[in-house]
């Protein structure tokens, strides 16, 4: 673990700006009562945007946002390492991974290059006070070794001497373009694609082109399923019925912050008519060529949805799924779940139980269908923990005995 | 050889328009309202014969991992998307979510509707900041075009959210993540209770992969047998790619699941760095792997199960290159730190632990150590691997394991060396 402090000097008080106030507050409300703490990290950031760093009373006014204790706030804080507990440099913080795989194409020479640079050790400001550097683990751009990140863009397969200019683009306040110093496209293969050359993928002709297969036998019955109601009391879902609003990412930042971000605005997105929409999107362009009136249709034209009243431990649901035989011919050996012998083992078989996955996804009221089934069995599966045991014999783990290993607890 | 034809991920390097528009025209959410009208099930079975093994990587079969969901539960159900890729050497989800955004808000739909939950969370690492902002973007052009969201085109409720991270390697570890995405410190929880019982806010929760998401609807569309075909039996399909380190091009690409190792690397990476006999070894699956050396690396395939009767794994299929010119042991020393610094503490096996063997590599990367303790450094990671909450107490053991088995003449040299060199100062 990283062992890490808050910095002796703090600023005596911390606000958001009034926009990011505004922002807080409509992620806060994403999440039902109870349940606003998952906002905390969204918070913090930003937070740390608006202040360079993340000073102790930013992380007291957070949590008290959130009505979550101080220790909490500060617990976060400190575990996560993006979040930067001393100030950092103004103008640059730069971020060199200096995991093996950016070390084995020489990150050392660009930590090298830091230390020369902005500050002898890591998390020290420079002399003026405008940059600083820390080392950071695997930045996973481990195909565009090595590299840093500087805020929120990475620079990629730096030499000393590209990460020189990219540090003098900062310090003149005119960052370089982010990604590959060495003019390759993302992670492709320098020089030139060995894959992915073939234009018909791109000609638009794959659409449809699968469909032979659906249309040599024929579909069965539709079996979309009603979902439980309380299902549709997701956290999503009611902040997007109270608010009335298409909800976008709460991790989301909004797209007057995010340079790259559609030149549209989500909520506008939203507003629209979808026959506007595909107008948009047209508009937009992209270089493909216009929608086909298939693919109009299928944007526009909205499915209800069919909504079923909720069915638990009710009837038609309570059965498990069974069958008849075994999948492949040959039936999990059931004598490994810790209290199911021979004899058990063959009547769950005749009941139609013969893998270790069936019984793993049991709910309670298959149970509640399975313990009226047998006699004198009530209480049984929970005792023995059979929906765990299974859920680990499923997943390929075996006992050390024949007869299974007693459930802990 | 993979055809470009069988090739999932069209836009893997961002050539082209990663809009909607552009995803559309390469095929994405082209019948997805049809497999949607097939029922739950179908899905679910579809995905368990197209053999697809979760590509985050431990290899549990996905469909199977679906199938473990509750059919009717008071709570509601939800999808969770691992999109923290930290695993040194990974770097393909990076691809899929700036590049390919689509396919995985599609799987995401298809997944989450096979599973009966109509929320799901992407959470992605803190640092990709504009892969999030891309995905973001992908997100609201499917709201925005109706294909997710309350009453969209097929008939599915379902809201995504996109959540981050702040830096913490082991909120990759499905439970973490949970506890991260609730606001709290990314610790693990103790199994069982596993997140299909008792999840995100206690309800039942299943974790995925991005590329494993993201190549559902591919295979639902193509069909199970399709995928089933590629790649090698237990091991089917197409998989990314990363190859980094010491060869000409480091690169990602789609490759098929089980194409030999040597072919991978001289196809799509111009070879070794001067040649392949300057291979030394080869990290196959992400940091978390023992390395393998030269001379297996030659003959061996890109597959869980040839790479794991070398005492390996796929991983997530991070291949890290090495060749003559590296210190193994540095090598090594940097990944020891690396587990170091992202122990979450909780457990004093792998919190000790792995200070404990970074710092005797430091030692021993520099000749100044006993060889008696190169036993001891192999003991302690027997005592941390399979002590602790999560596998990261295993993951911190494998890379220092691999080393010593297959490199334990290097570190004895140095150590020989050292004691050569200090004996002659003192006499001197």
């Amino acid at each position: 673990m990283a062992v890490r402090r808050l910095h002796p000097d703090q600023p005596s008080h911390f606000a958001f700006s009034a926009e990011n106030e505004a922002w807080a507050r409509e992620q806060i409300a994403k999440y039902p009562a109870g349940k606003q703490a998952g906002a905390i990290i969204q918070l913090l950031w930003r937070a740390q945007e608006q202040a360079g760093w993340l000073p102790e009373p930013a992380i007291r006014h957070v949590t008290e946002m959130l009505g979550m204790a101080h220790i909490r706030g500060l617990e976060v804080a400190t575990f996560y390492t993006m979040f930067q507990l001393s100030p950092v440099g103004r103008k640059a913080h730069v971020q060199v991974c200096g995991t093996t795989p950016c070390m084995l194409r020489g990150s050392n020479d660009l930590v090298d290059v830091c230390k020369r640079r902005i500050a002898p050790h890591q998390h020290e400001l420079s002399a003026d006070g405008t940059m600083s550097w820390e080392e950071v683990e695997c930045m996973g751009n481990c195909a565009n070794a090595p590299m840093v990140q500087i805020y929120k863009d990475t620079f990629e397969d730096l030499t000393p001497a590209s990460l020189e200019a990219v540090l003098d683009g900062f310090a003149a306040g005119e960052p370089p373009v982010a990604g590959s110093q060495i003019g390759r496209i993302a992670s492709c293969p320098e020089g030139g694609q060995t894959s992915l050359t073939d234009p018909k993928l791109y000609d638009g002709s794959t659409i449809g082109a699968w469909k032979k297969r659906f249309e040599e036998t024929a579909p069965p019955p539709a079996a979309v399923e009603a979902a439980p109601a309380s299902a549709l009391a997701s956290p999503a879902h009611k902040a997007a019925v109270a608010s009335g609003t298409s909800p976008s990412s709460p991790g989301g930042a909004p797209a007057a912050t995010a340079p790259q971000a559609p030149a549209v605005h989500p909520a506008a997105l939203a507003a629209m008519a979808n026959a506007g929409l595909v107008k948009e999107l047209n508009e937009r362009g992209g270089g493909g060529k216009p929608l086909s009136a298939d693919e109009l249709e299928k944007l526009k034209t909205p499915t209800p949805t069919v909504l079923r009243a909720p069915q638990f431990g009710g009837g038609g649901d309570a059965k498990p799924e069974l069958l008849a035989v075994p999948r492949y011919g040959k039936g999990d050996d059931l004598g490994l779940i810790w209290g199911v012998a021979d004899k058990l083992a063959e009547k769950l078989n005749a009941l139609g139980i013969w893998h270790f996955d069936q019984i793993a996804s049991w709910t309670p009221a298959n149970v509640a269908w399975f313990e009226t089934q047998m006699d004198g069995f009530k209480g049984r599966i929970d005792r023995d923990k059979w929906i765990e045991q299974c859920q680990k014999l499923a997943s390929g783990w075996r006992p050390g005995s024949d007869v299974g290993e007693r459930p802990k607890g | 050889m993979l055809e470009d034809r069988d090739r999932i991920f069209r836009n893997l390097y961002g050539f082209h328009d990663a809009g909607l528009k552009g995803a559309i025209r390469r095929g994405a959410w082209d019948g997805t309202k049809l497999f949607i009208d097939r029922g739950h099930d179908w899905i679910i079975d579809e995905v368990k014969k197209s053999g697809l093994r979760g590509r985050g990587g431990a290899g549990f079969p996905t469909g199977l991992k679906w199938s473990f969901m509750p059919k009717a539960d008071p709570r509601p159900s939800y999808l969770v998307i691992n999109a923290d890729e930290s695993e040194p050497g990974s770097c393909k989800d990076r691809e899929i979510l700036r590049h390919d955004p689509h396919l995985l808000v599609e799987g995401a739909l298809l997944a989450s509707f096979a599973m009966r939950a109509h929320t799901s969370y992407v959470y992605v690492r803190g640092e990709y900041i504009r892969e999030r902002e891309a995905l973001q973007r992908a997100v609201d052009e499917a709201y925005a075009a109706n294909l997710i969201g309350k009453n969209n085109v097929h008939g599915w409720d379902f809201d995504l959210y996109v959540v981050h991270g702040a830096g913490a390697y082991i909120c990759g570890e499905e439970t973490a993540m949970l506890e991260s995405i609730e606001g709290k410190k990314g610790q693990p929880r103790l199994k069982p209770p596993f997140p299909a019982n008792v999840g995100l806010w206690g309800a039942p929760t299943t974790i995925n992969n991005v590329e494993s998401i993201a190549v559902a609807g591919e295979i639902l569309r193509r069909g199970a047998t399709w995928f089933a075909d590629l790649g090698i039996p237990n091991n089917t399909g197409t998989k990314l790619f990363q190859i980094s380190g010491h060869v000409d091009k480091p690169c990602v690409v789609e490759e098929e699941m089980g194409i030999p190792m040597k072919e991978l690397i001289e196809k799509h990476c111009g070879g070794v760095r001067g040649g392949w006999d300057n291979l030394l070894a080869v990290i196959p699956g992400g940091s978390s792997v023992r390395c393998i050396t030269a001379a297996q690396a030659t003959d061996v395939t890109m597959d869980f199960d040839a790479l794991g009767k070398l005492g390996s794994g796929l991983g997530t299929a991070a291949v890290i290159v090495m060749d003559k010119s590296t210190d193994i042991i540095a090598a090594i020393r940097r990944l020891a730190y690396f587990y170091k610094h992202e122990s979450c503490g909780q457990c004093t096996p792998c919190r000790e632990g792995t200070g404990w063997m970074w710092r005797v590599l430091e030692r021993m990367e520099r000749g100044r150590a006993e060889k008696s303790e190169i036993d001891m450094l192999f003991d302690v990671t027997k005592q941390v691997e399979g002590h602790t909450i999560c596998a990261l107490g295993d993951a911190a053991a494998w890379p220092v394991q691999g080393l010593i088995k297959n490199f334990r003449p290097v570190i004895e040299a140095r150590i020989d060396d050292y004691k050569k060199s200090h004996a002659r100062q003192a006499a001197e």
